[in-house]
């Protein structure tokens, strides 16, 4: 059998949905295999249900270090020796004590607690962009700057830096930089977070790398540790908040039910919260597969997984499989979507998802109350689309109202 | 139903202290999930049987009666 290239491309008649191969696979191959660039075969699972199973299973490891783990680029492959012990490359029990140091910001209470300023943020963005000329850039005017703003003060970063930082982390993230500019704001963010960092050693705030840095005094965390996570925090939750801002806006505009529907049920906060869930499954940004590497032989369907063969999970196949998700192709708000796989799934399940659910919520709750004229300002066709990446979005998204 | 909580497996995600705010709490310095209430009565079943199915963790175990 030959394996299909993975990631694949999405078919142009729906950029939404997930590959039809991939559903192919969901449907008659749950325990398939892909190509990825080094010419491997992983393994590839895309049912909900296997994914949870698995997901959870202690014979699957992250550890990145291992001969045959699945990366996701060549440019990760070469990185990820040099890569310090992270939550993000770890398992438990290790991952465990790494994850409760770095964790308490984004405990549910303490993020609701930032809910009155990320709607204060929204509010003012949203200000500046009916002020401003029409058609307008919604990735430009609301879609990056919410998370930017969020994370900069999330992590401390003073108010007067906020404009270097805003643009800094722009270039980094944005898919029109070239590697080399990408390269020079990647330093230029290092620099700026070890600096923050001894900053906070001396005149602790309220803050992440204040967190940190108390850890680090304390010997808990390591210098390198403590800026590598503070920039894995900026990044993990820079482009995937902005991507679900303006993919949302753009799903609901070709949803006009769906739209009004939200539009009209704006003030009540379940009804929010649910079509988050609903949007975070549907769009499932993170699309390039999460990766795992087998540390004993698992039995799956009748298959035998070998230690140290490879795993990818698809994310947006299991949320958009029928088994669990019926007619999983259609944006139904009122569907209950909790149980999704768009944060993943397991001990690595996003670090960041409470923080992104408020700012979803403010977001979506706000934008379409306050203008309910929102409209497609090109075709549909020519949005520009940014597949490349670990998580899919838009280049721009230009509206009027 | 009584819960049983396996607090070495828990990543502190909050999952549990926002589907069943009653019933679950985070601890202040790091976030792992404190049962406020074991034995919870059953108005509050769905959402205890909730918070223990979005558990990534699968750190929460339901014993029903
Ligand atoms: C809608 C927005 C977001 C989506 C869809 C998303 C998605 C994900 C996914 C799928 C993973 C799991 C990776 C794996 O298992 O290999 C993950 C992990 C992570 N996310 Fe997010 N994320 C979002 C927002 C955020 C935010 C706002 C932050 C931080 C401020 C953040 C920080 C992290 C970190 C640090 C991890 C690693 C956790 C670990 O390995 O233990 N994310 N995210
Ligand atoms: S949902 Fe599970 S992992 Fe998250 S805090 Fe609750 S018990 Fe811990």
């Amino acid at each position: 059998m030959t394996e299909i290239e993975y990631p694949t491309t999405r078919e142009s008649s729906c950029p939404f949905a997930p590959a039809a191969t991939v559903r192919e696979m969901t449907r008659d191959n749950p325990v398939g295999k892909v190509r990825i660039w080094d010419g491997s075969t992983p393994w590839f699972i895309t049912r909900h249900a296997d994914q949870r199973a698995l997901l959870n299973d202690p014979r699957l490891s992250i550890d990145e270090k291992r001969a045959g783990y699945p990366h996701m680029t060549r440019a990760r492959a070469a990185s990820a020796p040099h890569h310090p012990q992270l939550i993000t490359n770890t398992d438990p029990p290790e991952h465990t004590r790494l994850r409760r140091t770095v964790n308490a910001p984004f405990m549910v209470k303490r993020v609701e607690a930032q809910r009155p300023r990320i709607q204060e943020v929204l509010d003012d963005l949203i200000d500046d962009m009916l002020d401003g000329p029409r058609p307008a850039d919604l990735v430009q005017a609301i879609g990056l700057p919410v998370p930017t703003l969020v994370i900069t003060e999330i992590l401390g970063a003073p108010y007067q830096d906020h404009e270097l930082f805003q643009h800094t982390s722009h270039v980094l993230i944005s898919h029109e930089s070239t590697p080399e500019e990408a390269a020079k704001a990647g330093q230029a963010i290092g620099a700026y977070l070890s600096e923050l960092l001894d900053r906070k050693t001396a005149e602790p705030g309220d803050d992440v790398v204040s967190e940190m840095a108390a850890r680090v005094v304390a010997g808990e965390m390591t210098r390198p540790e403590a800026i590598t996570m503070a920039n894995a925090i900026l990044i993990a939750g820079h482009e995937t908040s902005a991507s679900m801002i303006s993919l949302g806006t753009l799903a609901l505009l070709r949803n006009p039910d769906q739209l009004a529907l939200l539009r009209d049920n704006s003030d009540d906060p379940k009804f929010v919260a649910n079509a988050v869930e609903e949007l975070l499954r549907y769009l499932t940004i993170v699309h390039s597969g999460i990766r795992r590497i087998a540390d004993a032989d698992i039995e799956l369907h009748g298959t035998v997984i070998r230690a140290g063969d490879g795993v990818i999970f698809d994310l947006a196949a299991a949320n958009w499989d029928d088994a669990e998700f019926p007619e999983a192709d259609r944006l139904d708000l009122r569907r209950p979507a909790r149980r999704h796989h768009a944060f993943g799934y397991g001990v690595h399940q996003c670090l960041g998802q409470s923080l992104a659910r408020v700012e979803l919520q403010v977001a979506y709750g706000t934008l379409y109350r306050r203008i309910p004229t929102l409209a497609l300002a090109v075709p549909f066709e020519e949005v520009p689309f940014a597949m490349e990446g670990v998580a899919y979005g838009l280049k721009s998204l230009p509206v009027t109202w | 139903m009584r819960i049983e909580f396996d607090e070495p497996k828990c990543v502190a995600a909050g999952q549990c202290a926002m589907v069943a705010p009653g019933v679950f709490d985070q601890r202040d310095d790091d976030g792992v999930a404190i049962v406020l209430d074991a034995t919870p009565g059953p108005e509050r079943f769905d959402e205890v049987r909730e918070a223990a199915a979005v558990c990534p963790a699968a750190a929460i175990r339901l014993v029903e009666a």
